[in-house]
């Protein structure tokens, strides 16, 4: 779910550039680095897992509320019951058109985790580059989201989904 | 391991620190170097060494890289050209696993210490303990607040957030992450910037302190005249992208114009003349209770 994907980019690939970018701020990266931390290991693969692996919930959560609205929305507006909505619903949407949101999350989080990350540890030693990087994150994030989403959907109809 | 062991080293055989390098040794020493940010050199040809035991002061007027030079000798900025050797040892050379061992022989206190702000000080003088190595977790408690109190912070400090701490305690702190594996050489920058005067003194007084008593190499890079007369043994000045080495008397008799102003200027002259006096009364001042024992 593309949607998911932007807010989250908005939410929490900024958090991720605002945290390392203090971090990068206060020398506590060069601290790490001196002390033989891999930055890479102790702050940008947690952070990109941990989207990667709930993303695909939080799609998961964004659809079942969708669809909840959905119906309330039906039933007042359009007078249509919950059961005709539920009806309707399977006969216009396959369990696929699920599937494939879920499928794409992990991906569009791998990218706004990366983004997130790489512009965090862009920041140089300056409060002001911590606030451009974060902006930088969010526009490339969903930028890329955007156009990622085209390619998987070019790919999810050439496959024939 | 502890300040005692490390004094009965230097008493024999000319050991100091860590038991692995003598008096007097050269630890650190870079020749030709340069480094350069886009087309911005920084340093030309520098040649630079520090001698074991001593406490090099790193000085200079700002731009010129006091920071960049030990930033470059710690591994956090790669040189252009040039040669750094540590312990006799050429760093360019060294495998990743040497890199790292050698890495745990030197504590580094980074402007306003650097803290890692997601743990307590405790976790944080753990860190470097829990990476380089396989101390048993009861040993690792002990040896915490052994460096704690080493460094002259309150027993409660240990459970206190960075943030939670004042600029001085967060810097007592660095220090205490800094040693926490016996490191031969200490790094710091600007230890003393943004202490009050009183506080700043004290720091100084920490690090001589400890210098003695662990036997420890010191390059500071600083601003504070006061440091560098009371703890100083030589000092580096960094001008026209080199360095100009000397005891502060010896810099006294350079030309260069930037020297001249920095230790002939009124503050330096204010702070010779407290450093004179200071040293009258310092005699009389018993050493550093050996609290590492």
């Amino acid at each position: 779910m593309k949607k998911t994907a932007i807010i989250v980019a908005g939410r929490s690939g900024s958090a991720f550039t605002a945290q390392i970018g203090t971090m990068k701020v206060n020398e506590e990266v060069d601290a790490m680095q001196t002390l033989g931390l891999d930055p890479m290991e102790v702050l940008v693969m947690p952070r990109v897992f941990a989207l990667v692996l709930v993303l695909p919930l939080l799609t998961f959560y964004a659809d079942v509320m969708g669809l909840l609205g959905g119906a309330v929305m039906a039933t007042i507006v359009l007078d249509i019951s919950f059961f005709q909505f539920l009806r309707q619903l399977s006969d216009a949407v396959t369990l696929w058109t699920f599937w494939v949101g879920i499928i794409k999350a992990p991906f569009f989080a791998f990218i706004i985790g990366m983004i997130g990350c790489y512009e965090g540890l862009q920041v140089s030693r300056s409060a002001e580059s911590v606030g451009r990087q974060t902006t930088r994150a969010v526009v490339e994030a969903i930028f890329l989201v955007i156009v990622l989403d085209a390619l998987l959907s070019i790919f999810f109809s050439v496959i024939g989904i | 391991m502890s300040g005692a062991e490390s004094g009965m080293a230097a008493g024999n055989g000319g050991q100091i620190g860590s038991g692995r390098i003598r008096q007097g040794q050269e630890v650190v020493s870079v020749t030709g170097l340069r480094t350069q940010f886009g087309s911005n050199v920084i340093h030309e040809d520098l040649d630079f060494s520090v001698r074991a035991g001593e406490v090099m002061g790193v000085v200079g007027g700002s731009g010129t890289g006091k920071s960049v030079l030990i930033r470059t000798i710690i591994g956090l900025n790669k040189p252009r050209a040039g040669r750094i050797e540590l312990f006799g040892q050429d760093v360019a050379a060294l495998a990743p696993t040497e890199w790292r061992a050698m890495q745990s022989r030197w504590g580094v206190l980074f402007q306003d210490g650097a803290l890692f702000s997601s743990l307590t000080v405790a976790q944080n003088v753990e860190v470097p303990m829990k990476e380089h190595s396989d101390l048993p977790a009861a040993l690792r408690r002990e040896l915490i607040e052994v460096k704690i109190a080493m460094v002259g912070l309150p027993p409660d400090a240990a459970h206190k957030y960075p943030a939670e701490l004042s600029g001085g305690m967060r810097k007592r702190a660095g220090l205490a992450r800094a040693l926490a594996l016996d490191a031969d050489i200490l790094f710091l920058d600007e230890p003393t910037a943004g202490l009050d005067p009183i506080g700043a003194a004290n720091f100084d007084g920490l690090i001589g302190d400890l210098q003695r008593a662990l036997g420890l190499t010191v390059v500071m890079v600083t601003h504070d005249l006061d440091s560098l007369y009371a703890i100083c043994d030589r000092v580096s000045v960094l001008v026209d992208k080199r360095v100009k080495v000397g005891t502060i008397e010896e810099l006294m008799r350079e030309p260069d114009p930037w020297i001249q102003e920095y230790f002939g200027g009124p503050r330096g002259r204010a702070a010779a003349g407290s450093a004179t006096r200071a040293g009258e009364t310092a005699a009389a001042e018993p050493a550093l209770p050996e609290q590492g024992a």
